[in-house]
Parts: C-alpha cells; structure tokens; sequence
C-alpha cells in the first residue's frame, strides 16, 4: 500500500518542480536569446535599410527639376538634375512580360513532360540539366546573349518585319539586335529553370486518387492533366511564375552586357534602345556622382515597389480561388 | 446497359511480382457481386482489372480475358479510355475533384464523351444526383465546391459521376471504409437501388456488408506474403455466409483468421 501512494505523491508534486527547471536551464536560455536576437535583428536591419534607402530617395526627387515618374531623360551629372525613369520602367515591364509570355509556357510543359509524360530514365536527367541551367551565374547568360544570340537573332527579326513589320511593335529597321525584344528572350531563358522545377514538384504532389477519378470517367492522358493536374497546380503554377518574374524584374548583368541602352521609349520592341531599372543603376553607378547615385537609389526604390505590387496581384489570385484550391479535400 | 462480365484464366502481375492468378469468374448483370478476403489478397487489383485501371500503376500487366457481353476489354485494338467509360468506378476515399463544382463534378464524365446542350446537361446531373440519393441535400448549392461536403455526401457525388455516363457497370472498391456508420447505410441502401440498372461490383472488407447488400459473394485468399492471391470460392452470398463448400472461406467468415 505504501510503496503504491509513495509514487503518485511523487508525480503529484514533480510537474511545477520540472517547470521551474526547465526554464532555469542554460541552452533554454541561450536558445532563446540568440533565437529572439536574430528576430530582432533582421527587423532592425530591414528598418535600416528601407529608411537608408527612403531618405537618400528623398533628396534625390527633392532636387529633380523634372518629373521623376514621366520625365523621358537621365541627366544627374549636371545642376539643376533633370531625370524621369518612365523609359526604365516600360523597359523592366515590356521585357518582364515578353520573358514570362516566352517562358511559362515553355515551363509548364517541361514540367509537365518530367512529371506525367517522360518514363523515369528520360525524366531524371531532364530535371537534373534544368536545375543545372539555374546555376548558370548571370554575367556567362549575358556573355552568350551578347556573342550568340544578338547575331543570330537578326535573321529572325527581318523575318518579323517582313510578316509583321505594319503591326509596328515588330517592325526592324536592321542594325544589332540589342533590343528589349531580346533581352526578354535571353530572361526567359534564365527564368525557365526556376519556373520548370517549381511547377514540376506542384505537379508531383497532385494526389494519385485525383488522378484516378479522371482516368476512371475515361480521360485521355491530356484530359487527367486538363481536369485533374493543371487545377490542382494552379496556384503553384502562379508561385511559380512570380518567382521567374521577380528574377526577370531584377536581372542586372545579363540586361547590361546584350542590350544598347537609351532613353527612349520606341514602337518597335525589336530594335535596339531602351533601358531596364537594374541595368541603368549597373552601367551608371560607378560614374555618378553622390546626387546621381541619390537618383539610382530613388529608381531602384520604384522597381522594389514594383515587385511588391506583383507579389500582392499574385497573392490575391492565389487567395480569391481558396476555396477550390483542393486542399480543402 | 447492365452487361454481363465473364473473366477467364485472369492474372495481373506488379512488375515481375505476380499479384492475382488464374482467375475465373462470371459477374451477371443487374446484380451486385461483393470481393472479401484479407488484405493483400488482390481482390482490389482484381477490380481495377476490369476497368483496365490495373495497368496505369506503373509496371502493371494483365495476361487473360475479360468479357464484356461479346466484347474482349483486353482485345487487341481495345482502347483502355474507351472501355473506362463503359465501365465506371467507385474509390475507397471520395474524390471529387476539388477545384470543380457540385454541377460540374456530375458533369465532368459528360463532357470527356461529347458536347450537351446545357439543357441536357442539366437534365442529366438533376437525374444522376437523384440516382445517387443527394439531389434533396445539394440542389440548393450546386455551383458550390463538392469538396465542401461531408465525407458521406462526397462519396455519393462520386457515385453521381459515375452514373451520369450510364455505364454498363459500376465498380466500387471499398466505397464506404472511409464513412461513419450512418453514411455507410445512405450508400448500401443506394448499392440496392443501383443494381436495378447496373451491374455491380463491391470490394469490402466489412463481411456483414458483404451479406448485407450482394447478390453473390466471391472470397479471395493466398496461401503468404508474396504468393499471388486466387479466387477461393464464388457463390449466391447466403450460401457463402451458411454453407461454404470450401474449408478457408468457413474459417474467413466465423473469423478464424485475416
């Protein structure tokens, strides 16, 4: 009798005992303060930064005696500082999208192929030089935009001119072919791993029993893609894409090294001219002087709130169709 | 509609792993025929063979006949998405497809086959939700996601899904193990239903179920891990659960062992 009271009593009194302990710990204690430190820390960096930038932004557009969002030129070198950055932001745009128009696609149907239509012995080595494509550095995609594809594209572009050429937009006048046109096919070349692999695993984690009920009304293989695969991955398809866009959007070495900047917004997307956020802060930070780099700044600040705003478009998408987004089932 | 299935010397391999052997039965129409047995018997896989669902598992095969009526479903020159729409299946868990309606769940099969009026196509999910004892629940909220109904409702707009094609039978495998007790009898009283217009096959594993709602019983067994399993006995399901003429469908039943 006793020795069965002795252990209850025990286990009664122990429970605050070990609580009082465990916190009186040194790891815990440790942990906790490097753990809370870290928290703390990128907050008080990312505050640094974001106020850095602001500020330096701010005297920058306080001392432009032109329009800073539709003002057409790029003059910081000289006073009174004139500089607009409506070309740098149709140039990000326009090569954003011909890069995503290209490139998604192309994605979606190489993930696609590695997961639901190559047999494994193609599909693994298929996923494993795109994922290697991805390792790439930037500057070596420039290097062969600039030594391969801007020679070979001219070819192309009279092609183009000569169906296409009264549409305006795909006219070419001949010349080198370092034009956003081209610049969006070299991004949709550097986004497409990042776009495939992404999609490739949302595509593998479409559950087999969705798949099943396709395959069992009858499907074809493309019907089980179209009613089972493709709805399921939707979203991560989304995901997917604003990753590759988000690269897109901030490509630096690559835009610089292919395309002939100016500060004009031309019809024709094929010909040479125009200019992107991160290529023009790369070919002029070195020459400007404090008050330029103050510009550069206040436009980088633009592309990141342009970024912001193409992740919450993407966000919303994603949220607007919760309800059917099959992992309610 | 309601086609007779004849199975003769049926064997379905994984791989080189040999999962069913030598299986002969004949299912009639207009009846419902349940599979039991112990897990790993290859009753499931033997269903999924008569829809040729078995071979979509990557290193599935199939040696043998099964006959549809006249038809051969592994005749050479028989497309196995054609003979999927003939012959409609049941899964253990339900699954609509989660990014469509109630509606177009029901009509999902529909449009793989051909294009309807909306009309018709309207006619045909009213008549199939009916058939499937769910029209009362849902027909308020028909552009609602099936995947917000309950686990039993899912189930019974599965069945809806695969009626609406009228195929010449229904395969189930293990339809209700996923339900509570009173979904499970909303489903066994519609099996009753059903049976007046397809041919159905149930696997469970539920034996009172087995007696419950088939017609004729089949038992599975295999002699061990990694032997094949083989149809032990068929028969009218009172006799299979009475009188079994074989010593291993007995001690299945009273429980003696699986």
């Amino acid at each position: 009798m006793k020795t069965d009271i002795e252990p209850t009593s025990s286990a009664a009194g122990s429970p605050p005992k070990v609580r009082t302990r465990s916190t009186g710990r040194a790891g815990d204690k440790i942990f906790l303060a490097l753990s809370r430190g870290s928290g703390i820390a990128l907050l008080v960096i990312m505050a640094a930064i974001a106020a850095f930038l602001t500020y330096r932004a701010a005297i920058a557009i306080s001392k432009d005696e032109a329009n800073f969002l539709t003002y057409f030129e790029w003059n910081t070198g000289s006073s009174p500082m004139r500089f607009g950055i409506a070309v740098l932001a149709y140039g990000t745009i326009v090569s954003s999208i011909i890069a995503m128009v290209i490139a998604v696609p192309v994605a979606v149907g190489i993930a696609l192929f590695i997961s639901h239509y190559a047999p494994r012995r193609l599909a693994t080595p298929v996923a494993y030089v795109i994922d290697l494509l991805a390792a790439v550095p930037s500057i070596v995609y420039g290097l062969w935009g600039a030594l391969f594809l801007v020679p070979h594209l001219t070819g192309l572009y009279t092609w183009f001119d000569d169906y296409l050429g009264w549409t305006g937009i795909l006219s070419y006048q001949g010349g080198a072919a370092r034009s956003l046109f081209t610049v969006g096919i070299l991004l949709a070349i550097m986004i497409l791993p990042i776009v495939t692999s992404v999609s490739r695993e949302v595509f593998r984690q479409v559950p087999k029993m969705h798949e099943e009920a396709a395959l069992a009304l009858g499907a074809t293989r493309w019907e089980v893609i179209r009613m089972s695969v493709l709805p399921f991955g939707r979203s991560g398809i989304i995901s997917a894409s604003m990753l590759g866009l988000g690269r897109a959007l901030g490509e630096t070495m690559a835009v610089a090294t292919v395309l002939s900047p100016n500060f004009l917004i031309e019809t024709s997307l094929l010909d040479p001219g125009g200019g992107t956020f991160a290529q023009n802060i790369a070919s002029r930070f070195k020459e400007a002087g404090n008050d330029g780099r103050d510009a550069l700044i206040a436009s980088g600040l633009v592309l990141f709130v342009i970024t912001l705003l193409v992740n919450g478009a993407a966000r919303m998408i994603i949220a607007r169709r919760k309800e059917y987004s099959g992992t309610a089932a | 509609m309601a086609k007779r299935i004849d199975v003769s010397g049926l064997t379905a391999y994984y791989g080189t792993h040999k999962a069913i052997e030598d299986i002969s039965m004949t299912v009639e129409p207009r009846s419902v025929t349940a599979f039991i047995g112990p897990s790993g018997c290859g009753k499931s896989t033997f269903l999924r063979t008569l829809n040729r669902m078995h071979e979509v598992t990557p290193g599935g095969r199939v040696e043998g006949k099964v006959m549809l009526d006249d038809e051969n479903l592994y005749g050479s020159g028989v497309d196995p998405v054609s003979v999927r729409r003939t012959v409609g299946m049941v899964f253990q868990r339900p699954n609509p497809f989660p990014t469509m309606s109630i509606f177009e769940n029901v009509a999902a099969g529909l449009k793989l086959n051909g294009s309807y009026r909306k009309s018709e196509l309207e006619a045909i999910v009213e008549k199939s939700l009916k058939g499937a004892n769910l029209w009362n629940e849902v027909k308020d909220r028909l552009n609602k996601p099936g995947a917000g109904l309950s686990g039993g409702q899912q189930q019974r707009l599965c069945i809806a899904r695969a009626i609406a094609v009228e195929p010449d039978v229904l395969l189930m495998d293990e339809p209700c193990s996923a339900l509570d007790p009173i979904s499970t009898l909303a489903i066994e009283d519609l099996i009753g239903e059903l049976k007046e217009r397809f041919t159905i096959v149930i696997v469970t594993h539920n034996m009172q179920q087995a007696a419950r709602v088939s017609d004729r019983t089949a038992f599975f067994n295999l002699a061990g891990v990694g032997q094949p399993g083989k149809l032990i006995e068929i028969d009218e399901t009172e006799r299979i659960f009475s009188n079994p003429s074989v010593q291993a469908t007995e001690d299945y039943i009273s429980g003696r062992f699986g």
